[in-house]
């Protein structure tokens, strides 16, 4: 299969890709990108920082062949504790599929004891620019994607007459995300910037379902990350996420991290942030709901 | 949160990232001078040349010349008093069917190389910066 019909294909259908990738004649993985530049796994499961997806497509294959990796994080805000993981893999350096499963807790006051699930399914395609090679241009790399948002319910306020996010006003329990994202390095500045800009109905990343009573329209949100490259191993940075506010019940704002990445291998690697994400259902549980953020990766 | 506001603030990021300097001096005080580069180009083709991955691209090369050449460039690339002499990119690599790793690899090894000669990390990506646009020229057109 040639490979630009080859690109083509994998647009439009995420699972022949796979196929597109060994039809290519290349059964191994090359590990050829450089240690740090497929990013972590932000927390849908994308590429990217903590909160917000990057252009970079995840894993270490070059535009000759694929990566893939596993992650799991962990987020400890003052009110509740929030848990993922999933896969995700990257083809080409040009597309990426990501999957991730989500387990969100209450650990204290009103919601303790209550819980949300959700999984997200996301895609990414490059679409112009690279970060890395193009240090000569001021085009970043951008990359379009989309993340598919499924509500697994919500257990503990039964009681209420509460098992998913209609139930607290949303619109819907299901929806998706779709943004644009712009990337470069500046290795001259040692620096990695990112743009976002995510069209979303989503409340509280999707735990809390899409629209609701305020308002049930698309949102155009911008979310940006920045980055040093204290060493090629280590990087350290910020982000920022504003988010919709579409529920009475939930005064929600934006999101904001510090983090430190550290990427021994290109086996592994482990991010270690200070996280807000903004009250969360607010007034209910009153207070912003700030914490540790522990995310490991291991892939290839 | 606006584009050029952002833009505006990675440069301050970026210059308070990265120290001012006069051009001569990132090469004579981080890198080391002719001695230094050397050394460096020098340990970089040791590391190139133990690398089964990349090694047999330069079976037939000259590498007392190259690491010459190599030292000539990277002291251009970095301000220094130099002119790289060798041939142009392209065509010296023309049908060696490089591909992105295995530009990625020699360049890991410059890093290691840099890393172990003390030449700190924001300097080492001042020469990458320059290296990386290199790629379109080296790798194989697809």
């Amino acid at each position: 299969m040639e490979r630009a019909a080859c690109i083509r294909a994998a647009a439009v259908v995420a699972a022949l890709t796979s196929t597109c990738a060994f039809a290519q004649g290349f059964t191994r993985p090359d590990q050829g990108k450089l240690t740090a530049t497929g990013g972590v796994t932000q927390i849908e499961g994308a590429g990217g920082g903590g909160l917000t997806p990057w252009a970079l497509i995840t894993g270490y294959g070059s535009r000759d062949s694929y990566g893939g990796n596993a992650h799991s994080t962990f987020v400890d805000l003052s009110d509740y504790s929030l848990g993922t993981y999933g896969v995700a893999a990257g083809f080409h350096d040009r597309f990426e599929v990501s999957f991730s499963t989500w387990r969100f807790k209450g650990t204290d006051g009103a919601l303790d004891g209550v819980k949300i699930e959700q999984d997200v399914v996301g895609l990414k395609l490059r679409v112009a620019g690279d970060a890395v090679y193009g240090q000569d241009s001021w085009l970043p790399q951008v990359a379009l994607g989309a993340q598919f948002k499924r509500n697994k319910g919500i257990t503990g306020l039964e009681g209420l007459g509460v098992s998913k996010p209609t139930d607290l006003g949303a619109k819907d329990n299901n929806g998706t995300d779709y943004y644009v994202a712009a990337t470069k390095v500046f290795l001259d500045q040692s620096l990695l910037a990112n743009v976002t800009a995510r069209f979303t109905k989503a409340n509280q990343f999707g735990l809390l379902g899409f629209g609701g009573d305020l308002q049930d329209k698309y949102k155009l949100r911008f979310e940006g990350s920045i980055a040093y490259l204290v060493t090629r191993k280590l990087a350290v940075g910020a982000e920022y996420r504003a988010k919709p506010h579409n529920l009475g019940v939930d005064d929600e704002g934006s999101a904001k991290d510090v983090f430190i990445a550290w990427f021994p291998t290109k086996n592994f690697s482990v991010t270690a942030a200070y996280v807000d994400l903004g009250t969360i259902v607010n007034p209910f549980v009153p207070g912003k709901q700030r914490g540790a953020y522990l995310s490991g990766q291991i892939g290839f | 949160m606006n584009f050029r506001n952002f833009i505006a603030s990675l440069a301050v990021l970026g210059s308070l990232a990265a120290p001012a300097f006069a051009d001569d001096e990132l090469y004579t005080k981080q890198f080391g001078g002719k001695p230094g580069m050397a050394k460096i180009t020098h340990e970089m083709m040791v590391g190139v040349l133990a690398d089964p991955r990349i090694k047999d691209f330069f079976a037939k090369t000259d590498i007392e010349r190259l690491e010459f050449l190599l030292a000539e460039q990277f002291c251009e690339l970095v301000g220094g008093p130099c002119k790289y002499s060798g041939r142009d990119m392209k065509t010296v690599h023309r049908g060696e069917k490089i591909n992105t790793a295995h530009f990625n690899f020699l360049a890991e090894h410059l890093q290691v190389a840099m890393e172990n000669n003390g030449v700190p990390t924001w300097a080492q990506n001042k020469l990458i910066a320059k290296l990386a646009p290199m790629h379109r020229d080296v790798t194989e057109p697809r």
